[in-house]
């Protein structure tokens, strides 16, 4: 696997310190976690930041399943001689984590799940436009990840347009990867499940104008996670869509660092 | 709408890039004039510094006004970002640089400003960067000009001032069969007549002085990166794809695949070679393109209505603009720009020297300076001006003869140009014997 897998490190590849796995989402790669990275690679943690099979620099086929990324994450773990690790994931990320934390028992210390929502269903309209047209499904990802604010107004980083590049970094993926994603967020039916053995803290961010996963469909999952309750924090950033890490990386940022601490 | 954005490019104009500010709810832009921001603790400055969060350090490196002009003129372009520089020859040292060092080349139209001429001809070579010059319609001399060392093609949407149209898509597909990329010199088309990503160009460079901000009052460049070049496949980028010991050892094409141009070229460009943008500037450009939809329209039709005239007069040899059925690239300027190819022109008058140098001192309402894209009308005679430094030789492979006179056609009511245009050459006429 070492052969085949990037793993972005936030420039700290010697860091040393409790492990925190970021995963990312549909269509994409590391580097939408980038800031939030470099911030906790200096400050105490060791990060990794993979590219699941397929996407941005590794290689292989996309996998076909939720359970099957979350083996393949585990995998990747044990192979890097990690035996606890924070995991945090975005979107599909988010569920690939939540999988991976019901697997791996107490080897998951916490989970934060970021624009998330279980089951997570998708448009087949979406489906179908990843398959056969995917300029189009890149427009309707970014129409629905998208705050208003930020398809057209001030960007989190000075002088670049986070929608742009969410359309570049999802065009750089390879024929059929997006498409093979949403089939497996789609087809994903054991989240529920998972989340009631889920026993470490568990972080729930999500974007009060979020239309890819509304946080209004956050319930069942809430009640699943929730039988301790102090066990479960869930954090509504205004004003902000899906697009959670490229809106508003630094409230992400101060929320993740914030929970992490408590632990 | 244009490919990147559900919004067109009149609304992007007013709006991209801009939220009224949370303090006071400016719906302007504010006009941030400082150098330097407050860090509310340590962590959070060092955290800036080292990129792990967002915001402004100094306004070397960035500033608030110029932002909202960055990703502004990136919307309108379709680019994932840009930076602001302090003139469109800033935009163009700072694409070259961050691309390439001592030893690397440049394959570009010999059709090019003459202040993009200089630096490529006689400045960069100093710094061990060479230039082989192309005619920019010729696909298979592009071709033959590419050596191992190559790092970048570039041209002019509108080939100044002998208005060659580059075939972008040709180009772009010549440069990314070679792993290069393609920048585009976009100052004379503009966003609003041509989006040079949108038919495969990589990097797009306007001298924001023109059409952008229009008005003539504030020189400034904007250098936009399109996201869509691959540095990594490439791997002719070593300034992209390796450790950069001057930034935390960053590699910038993993921190970011789409935006590992713009990240090097602030974090290094900005940084050491310092030619940023004053917010000022930065500003009075924004005004500017608030209104270049409406402008740019008006620019073209009263471009054509001079066109015509000047081809119809006895007194004019010859007429350059793509926008008349004559020209070499007429059905390129179609496709690539339907709505138009601008309002830069230039015209051979009969009588060479002596009629040229009668016709622009007849003028009164087209300014005689060294200008282009301002909303009012402009004239200049390149030979003796800005490509005095060219010998006759090369100025005849640029297209440009003794009698030749660029027009920057404004936004005047087109009867008070043509009568202007009238006098002038009348004026023309008697200076070369003939009766007008």
């Amino acid at each position: 696997m070492s052969g085949t897998a990037h793993i972005y490190r936030a420039g700290r590849p010697d860091a040393e310190g409790p492990v925190v796995v970021f995963v990312h989402g549909a269509g994409h790669d590391h580097s939408v976690w980038n800031l939030p990275a470099r911030y906790l690679a200096r400050h105490g943690y060791r990060v990794l930041a993979p590219d699941l099979p397929g996407h941005g620099q590794s290689a292989g086929p996309p996998l076909p399943s939720v359970e099957a990324m979350a083996r393949w994450l585990l995998a990747l773990l044990a192979e890097q001689g990690i035996a606890q690790a924070t995991l945090a994931g975005h979107s599909m990320g988010s569920l690939i984590a939540l999988e991976a934390a019901a697997q791996a028992g107490a080897a998951v210390e916490g989970l934060a799940l970021i624009g998330t929502g279980v089951p997570m269903p998708v448009a087949p309209a979406l489906i179908d436009a990843a398959r056969d047209n995917r300029a189009k499904a890149h427009a309707m990802i970014n129409q629905w990840s998208f705050s208003p604010g930020a398809l057209i107004g001030r960007g989190a980083v000075p002088g670049q347009l986070a929608p742009v590049g969410n359309l570049r970094l999802m065009a750089r993926q390879a024929e059929g990867v997006l498409h093979a994603d949403l089939l497996a967020c789609d087809a994903y039916q054991g989240g529920l499940e998972a989340a009631a053995r889920v026993t470490c803290p568990v972080l729930i961010v999500c974007g009060q104008r979020d239309q890819m996963t509304p946080p209004r469909n956050l319930g069942s999952l809430g009640d699943a996670l929730s039988r301790d309750a102090s066990r479960l924090m869930i954090h509504t950033l205004d004003a902000c869509g899906h697009a959670i890490m490229a809106e508003q990386p630094d409230a992400l940022t101060d929320t993740l660092v914030h929970w992490r601490s408590s632990f | 709408m244009t490919d990147t954005s559900r919004f067109g490019p009149a609304t992007l104009g007013l709006h991209a890039g801009q939220s009224p500010d949370a303090e006071f709810g400016s719906r302007a832009t504010p006009i941030h004039f400082t150098t330097s921001y407050v860090f509310p603790d340590c962590d959070t400055a060092a955290a800036r510094f080292d990129l792990a969060r967002t915001g402004h350090v100094y306004s070397r490196i960035s500033n608030p006004t110029n932002a909202v002009l960055e990703e502004r003129i990136a919307a309108l372009e379709g680019g994932v970002g840009a930076i602001a520089v302090a003139s469109g020859q800033a935009a163009l040292h700072l694409a070259i640089t961050t691309l390439m060092g001592a030893g690397g080349h440049v394959v570009a139209s010999r059709a090019l400003y003459g202040g993009s001429h200089n630096l490529l001809t006689y400045t960069l070579p100093r710094f061990g960067i060479t230039t082989s010059f192309v005619d920019p319609a010729d696909p298979a001399a592009w071709r033959a000009a590419l050596r191992p060392e190559t790092r970048l093609l570039f041209g002019e949407t509108l080939g100044n001032p002998g208005l060659d149209v580059l075939d972008i898509p040709t180009v772009a597909t010549i440069a990314h069969d070679a792993g290069l990329p393609l920048l585009v010199d976009s100052t004379l088309s503009s966003p609003a007549l041509l989006r040079p990503i949108e038919h495969g160009a990589d990097l797009v460079m306007h001298s924001a002085t023109k059409f952008l901000g229009g008005h003539g009052v504030a020189v400034g460049g904007l250098l936009i990166d399109g996201g869509t070049f691959d540095w990594q496949a490439s791997g002719r980028f070593p300034t992209l794809t390796e450790p950069y010991e001057g930034f935390h050892d960053m590699v910038f094409a993993d921190e970011s695949p789409v935006a590992a141009f713009l990240l090097r070229a602030r974090r290094e460009g900005l940084r050491d070679f310092g030619a940023c943008l004053s917010p000022m500037n930065a500003f009075q450009i924004l005004q500017g393109i608030e209104t270049l939809s409406l402008r740019m329209a008006r620019h073209v039709a009263n471009a054509r209505t001079v066109a015509e005239h000047l081809a119809a007069h006895e007194g004019v040899v010859s007429v350059a603009y793509p926008g008349l059925p004559g020209h070499r690239d007429h059905a390129l300027a179609a496709r690539l720009m339907p709505q138009g190819c601008g309002s830069v022109m230039s015209f051979e008058l009969d009588g060479g020297r002596q009629a040229g140098r009668a016709f622009i001192e007849a003028l009164r309402l087209f300014s005689h300076l060294a200008n282009v894209g301002d909303a009012k009308s402009l004239v200049i005679h390149p030979a003796s001006t800005t490509h005095f430094r060219m010998s006759a030789e090369e100025l005849a492979r640029a297209g440009i003869g003794e009698g030749t006179v660029r027009l920057s056609v404004g936004l005047e009511d087109p009867a008070d140009l043509l009568a202007d245009l009238d006098r002038g050459l009348a004026a023309a006429a008697r200076a070369a014997g003939r009766t007008a």
